[in-house]
């Protein structure tokens, strides 16, 4: 027991000293971690303060160009729009900063949004450092996704789209990528709802983790993102999944204002199994997901 | 021979506890997340558990203290792991749907599945005391190394849970180990009794 305080100590300690590249303009405390605001030549991203090398954006907006898109797994994320033209409900489980929502709200302003992130501190730096909009339609819950998700089952709740967002940072919430989630989230999808998923596309992770998808969705389209390690997992609801359908001039027309190049996203979009099929799954008894992707 | 096996017991009793414990917070993540509080419900519950369990213990090593009743001890901490192998996930369910807050939901469950193995295994450290003390003057001493040992053992058991258990296996067949070990400790303690009671068989307590 007291080994585990003593290496948090530690770990906090050497947290203060690391040193922070890039202006940092705010930083808030939560019960979980810091959650910085930095900005960067003409970006502005949250992070959660970490001691590691590598830096993890939480999330970015552009100040010249606010309506831009900075993340490119954002990109595949909006190519769900072909399947789902005019959505009703959508649940967005993992809020970083409220990105995703407000561009989803400009698109389909009738849509109901439910935002759903674990870190009070986030959304607040959200809606105050990238002008996250709560509304009549859009909402957002403070709680973990995983008991949102099954309280939201056990109220007969249905969302015809759902965006899982809650992997980018570097601790994987593993109670979140078991087969018994999985089968929670396609639970709470309408018949034919979405699902996108952004998720990893190295390390040893990757067989597991499609093979779990794989398992409770059937067919699977994906999208890699051209330069970052990301992907989007696209499944849905249905009996079949075989082909992700093409672009309308409109979605291109809409998509165009926030710099998605959708010729760009469509050639990344695939329905190839590069996973090695056989592999196990992850469940809720066996998922050690952040040993896995260290491998 | 004895000393060194009521140590290698006391060692495993500190492994299974620890092994136990982070495999409580895997549990509870499905129903209640992997929140702070999550850990907070548990920690609090374990160490409840284990203040009660040393208190029991002590009092329980008041009376004819043996090898085979601290044997015992571990039988029934290896048996009381079994109802948490078979139905915690019901228990999690059932608290789940009426309690609405996941920081007192986590905690009503993790009182419900943990604190009664935890308490038995806690009984083990003080019961190993009594057993092990000579004399008076030794006692601190003996009390001290156990609590090295006891301690050492928290320590692997749970970086081997954490690192290592949780990537070979899955959370019940971790959970089947630490009954097994339990389980074949107790025997160990059995079977050292009645060793003892052969080679002299006036002795009656410890």
């Amino acid at each position: 027991m007291n080994k585990i305080f003593k290496t948090l100590l530690v770990a906090l300690l050497i947290g203060q000293i690391a040193h922070i590249e890039a202006k940092q303009i705010a930083k808030e405390r939560s019960i979980y971690r810091n959650v910085v605001i930095v900005e960067e030549g003409r970006e502005r991203c949250m992070r959660f303060e970490t001691r590691r090398r590598q830096i993890t954006n939480q999330a970015c907006i552009d100040l010249k160009e606010p309506n831009k898109l900075v993340f490119e797994y954002a990109h595949g994320v909006l190519a769900g729009y072909a399947l789902k033209p005019q959505p009703k409900r959508i649940l967005i489980i993992g809020l970083g900063g409220g990105v995703l929502s407000n561009v989803m709200h400009e698109i389909s302003p009738e849509a109901e949004i439910t935002s759903v992130d674990i870190d009070p501190v986030v959304v607040e730096m959200a809606k105050e450092y990238f002008n996250y909009q709560e509304n009549d339609k859009v909402k957002t819950e403070i709680k973990d996704g995983r008991v949102f998700v099954k309280r939201a089952l056990l109220k007969n709740e249905k969302y015809d789209w759902i965006i899982l967002d809650a992997f980018n940072g570097d601790y994987i919430p593993e109670h979140l990528m078991s087969k018994e989630f999985l089968s929670e989230v396609k639970g709470l999808l309408d018949d034919d709802g979405l699902l996108s998923a952004n998720t990893f596309s190295n390390s040893k992770l990757y067989d597991y983790e499609s093979a779990t998808y794989q398992h409770v969705f059937g067919d699977l389209q994906i999208f890699k993102a051209p330069t970052k390690g990301n992907r989007v997992i696209f499944a849905c609801n249905c009996e079949a999944f075989k082909v992700f359908p093409q672009y309308s001039p409109e979605l291109k027309a809409t998509l165009i204002k926030y710099q998605v190049d959708v010729d760009r996203v469509w050639r990344r979009i695939s329905d190839k199994v590069d996973w090695d099929i056989n592999s196990e799954i992850l469940t809720d008894q066996y998922s050690p997901a952040n040993l896995l992707k260290q491998n | 021979m004895r000393k060194a096996t009521i140590l290698l017991l006391a060692f495993s009793a500190g492994f299974s506890i620890m092994c136990f414990e982070l495999l409580g917070g895997r549990m509870l993540a499905p129903f209640f997340g992997s929140s702070i509080y999550v850990w907070g419900s548990i920690i609090t519950v374990f160490m409840l558990a284990l203040s009660i369990g040393y208190l029991t213990g002590g009092r329980f090593s008041l009376y004819n203290a043996s090898l085979n009743r601290y044997g015992g001890i571990f039988i029934i901490a290896a048996l009381s792991l079994v109802p948490t192998i078979f139905y915690s996930e019901q228990v999690f369910k059932f608290v789940f749907q009426y309690i609405e807050d996941p920081r007192y939901g986590s905690l009503v469950a993790a009182t419900l599945v943990y604190l009664v193995p935890t308490i038995i295994m806690g009984m083990i450290a003080p019961y190993s005391v009594r057993i092990l003390t000579i004399s008076v003057d030794t006692s601190g001493h003996t009390a001290g190394f156990l609590y090295f040992v006891s301690t050492i053992g928290s320590a692997i058991g749970t970086i081997m849970t954490s690192f290592y258990f949780v990537l070979w296996m899955e959370v019940n067949q971790i959970l089947w180990l630490t009954f097994s070990i339990l389980f074949v400790c107790g025997c160990l303690a059995f079977a050292m009794g009645s060793l003892e009671k052969s080679a002299n068989p006036e002795m009656t307590s410890a």
